[in-house]
């Protein structure tokens, strides 16, 4: 028999066997979940402890060099200057699940009192977080959560409530709470703008809304182009149109693209989530008044203190805990050991200019 | 003298003070919680780079081996989630690495096409085919005990078990390789391709094996890979072929084949696998240790020809003070 063959049949043999039985999803989610860690349970928070002094983090960013992560990273850095101890960010040069594993065990090894990660795959990063932190080491996430298990705390940028009430109060305030509106949102089954456009039609429901008509929701597929066409469409459509929220940063800026270059400018008010570099002409061009996101400094700024916080043992990561965060005052850890940064950030022509992602 | 004169002593040599200069500027550098963790970073690449070094010594080379690694993710992840059994799941994946590795190598010696353009074309289609197969999901949960068999180290021993495993096999494809006549074969092909037909060799039916060979090990890496980052996705491995290729190419074997040591290659991954844990621990950039890597990489290319340039030049300058020493 040649070797080929040899291998052939063995593989054979082996999937013959296996078929018979063996470990399958269902046996292992079926199992009895293991106990959460105990170690952050059993401390107890002392809210009264002095930040103490000297400590060393770790940002561990989805990718280095990419300038949204830099500012939140560089303004956590900052943060810690404040407070007395010492950051540094690493990372890889590639945002791929894997590349940020050996990132995560060469700051084990440096022995750092806290790693804050964004993390690039929610469970790749877990097994090395753990043992991280079975050396005492406490885990933030932030901008993009690890598995709750393998992490003390989550930064949440924002709340998907506060997005979507928020870009009513916004768009309102600037037509004086008047008008038909439209939403250019991304895909139809995009899971956060369908959230957020859930929350927004709630908040128009309210009385001090009952002179603003949402007319129509279009898709424009976080695709510029169609982005851009589907715009001009809604623009035809309803010539009565007021104002057009765009809470996806593709959307927003396809719109004002294709307002700032049409009879509708001045006319039409527009906003949504966009990110200052893409929306800057805009505003410039006083296409768009305002848009919001949140602010990638407080991000970094909050998540460098909450770890601060943690390894001073003010707080352990349980629901109803506060601790203060600087400049930003206090938090409190919501469900699953989440902290939201608060109210999305908003950009107008006054700010604009001290932001560059 | 000419066998330390050897590149693959060399690198072995340079791997040695690595590691000492480590052990001495850092003192997290030599515990055997930095070196397990070192080391089963390495493990997939070290794996694959087995069977490289038998392709590349018989002048061939295989660039799909990461895209075989992440379609034998992929396939991993969908057929968990559709409920099958690991123990089924396994077999398959390794199988339809070898498949990718039949098609490789018919293409290569049944049509006669070079296995860089072949295999720059199976890059490409093995990766087309993971995302067929997952998509941009990422399945994860895997159950714990296969899980620890990829993470947890030998017990008493800093050597995570797919190292252990590396270990073994490195010692079959070590005696194959340098002590039977399959081996010599490989290196006759390498140096020679047509005196080695002539001399009855199976030339084509050994290329064949060798990239079934080299699938069936980047699938089996894919499971190990999938297994110890608990997460199956189509994109997992991408890129690694540079790095399998650069520790096969630095270990001292040569690109045309015929030349070149398991021994050499072993070191070669190791010195590229401590340099990149050294230079993380020391916080330097990754900009740096890309440019430190590639730089290691052309001077262990650069150097053997450089020896060999000046061995002949050398030999000539000894002849000619012989001459002038015996005239009058």
């Amino acid at each position: 028999m040649t070797p080929t063959r040899l291998t052939a049949v063995t593989a054979l043999l082996a999937l013959g066997v296996a078929a018979c039985g063996g470990t399958t999803k269902s046996s292992v989610t079926s199992a009895p979940a293991p106990a959460p860690a105990s170690s952050s349970a059993a401390a107890k928070a002392d809210p009264n402890a002095p930040i103490k002094q000297g400590l060393k983090i770790a940002f561990l960013p989805k990718q280095i060099n990419n300038p949204y992560e830099t500012i939140v990273d560089n303004a956590g850095i900052e943060a810690a200057k404040e407070y007395g101890g010492e950051a540094k960010e690493v990372g890889p040069s590639d945002a791929s699940a894997s590349s940020q594993i050996s990132y995560i065990n060469t700051l084990t090894q440096q022995g750092h009192d806290a790693i804050l990660i964004a993390a690039n795959d929610a469970n790749a990063v877990c097994g090395p977080l753990q043992q991280a932190r079975d050396k005492g080491i406490k885990i933030v996430s932030y901008d993009s959560d690890a598995s709750p298990e393998c992490r003390d705390l989550f930064i949440n940028q924002a709340s998907s409530e506060e997005v979507g009430r928020s870009q009513v109060k916004l768009l309102a305030g600037m037509i004086g709470n008047k008008g038909e509106i439209a939403i250019l949102s991304a895909t139809a089954n995009a899971t956060n703008q369908n959230t957020w456009i859930e929350f927004m039609k709630d908040e128009l429901g309210k009385p001090e809304y009952k002179d603003m008509k949402l007319v129509k929701v279009a898709y424009g597929d976080d695709d510029d182009q169609k982005s851009f066409t589907q715009t001009q469409g809604l623009l035809q459509a309803y010539p009565n149109l007021k104002g057009i929220i765009s809470p996806t940063t593709v959307g927003v800026s396809a719109a004002a693209r294709y307002i700032s270059g049409s009879k509708y400018k001045g006319k039409v008010t527009l906003t949504g989530l966009g990110t200052p570099n893409q929306m800057r002409q805009f505003v410039k061009d006083k296409t768009v008044e305002k848009f919001a996101l949140w602010n990638p400094k407080d991000l970094g700024y909050l998540a460098s203190y909450a770890a601060a916080a943690l390894v001073s043992g003010q707080i352990t990561g349980a629901e109803g805990e506060t601790f203060k965060a600087g400049k930003l005052g206090e938090r409190t850890i919501g469900k699953q050991g989440e902290v939201i940064l608060g109210p999305p950030f908003t950009f107008d022509a006054a700010n604009i200019d001290q932001f560059d992602f | 003298m000419a066998k330390v004169l050897r590149w693959d002593v060399m690198v072995g040599v340079l791997l040695i003070v690595v590691f000492g200069y480590g052990s001495l500027t850092s003192p997290s550098f030599a515990t055997a919680g930095n070196l397990s963790f070192a080391l089963s970073d390495l493990g997939e690449i070290a794996l694959i780079a087995l069977a490289m070094t038998m392709l590349v010594v018989a002048a061939e080379v295989d660039l799909s081996v990461a895209s075989v690694l992440g379609l034998s993710s992929a396939l991993v992840g969908s057929l968990w989630d559709a409920g099958l059994a690991i123990e089924t799941i396994i077999p398959i994946a390794v199988l339809a690495g070898a498949l990718c590795g039949l098609v490789n190598g018919l293409l290569v010696t049944r049509l006669g096409l070079p296995s860089l353009a072949v295999t720059i074309g199976t890059l490409a289609l093995y990766r087309g085919l993971a995302y067929v197969v997952l998509g941009d999901r990422a399945v994860a949960q895997f159950p714990p005990q296969f899980v620890s068999l990829a993470v947890d180290d030998v017990p008493g021993t800093p050597i995570p078990y797919p190292v252990a495993l590396f270990v073994l096999l490195a010692a079959i494809v070590g005696v194959v390789l340098h002590a039977t006549g399959f081996g010599r074969s490989l290196y006759a092909i390498g140096a020679q391709e047509q005196a080695a037909f002539f001399a009855g060799i199976r030339v084509k039916r050994i290329k064949l094996l060798l990239f079934v060979v080299s699938g069936t090990v980047a699938a089996f890496a894919g499971v190990v890979f999938t297994l110890r980052y608990g997460s199956a996705r189509a994109d997992n491995g991408l890129g690694i072929e540079l790095a399998v290729i650069a520790a096969v190419l630095l270990g001292g074997v040569d690109f045309d084949g015929g030349k070149g040591t398991l021994g050499g290659v072993i070191a070669g991954v190791l010195l590229i696998g401590l340099l990149r844990n050294l230079l993380m621990l020391g916080d330097v950039s990754t900009e740096i240790q890309s440019i430190v890597t590639g730089l290691l990489l052309i001077v262990s290319v650069l150097t053997p020809r450089l020896v060999s340039l000046a061995k002949p030049a050398a030999l000539l300058r000894a002849t000619s003070r012989a001459n002038l020493k015996g005239s009058p």
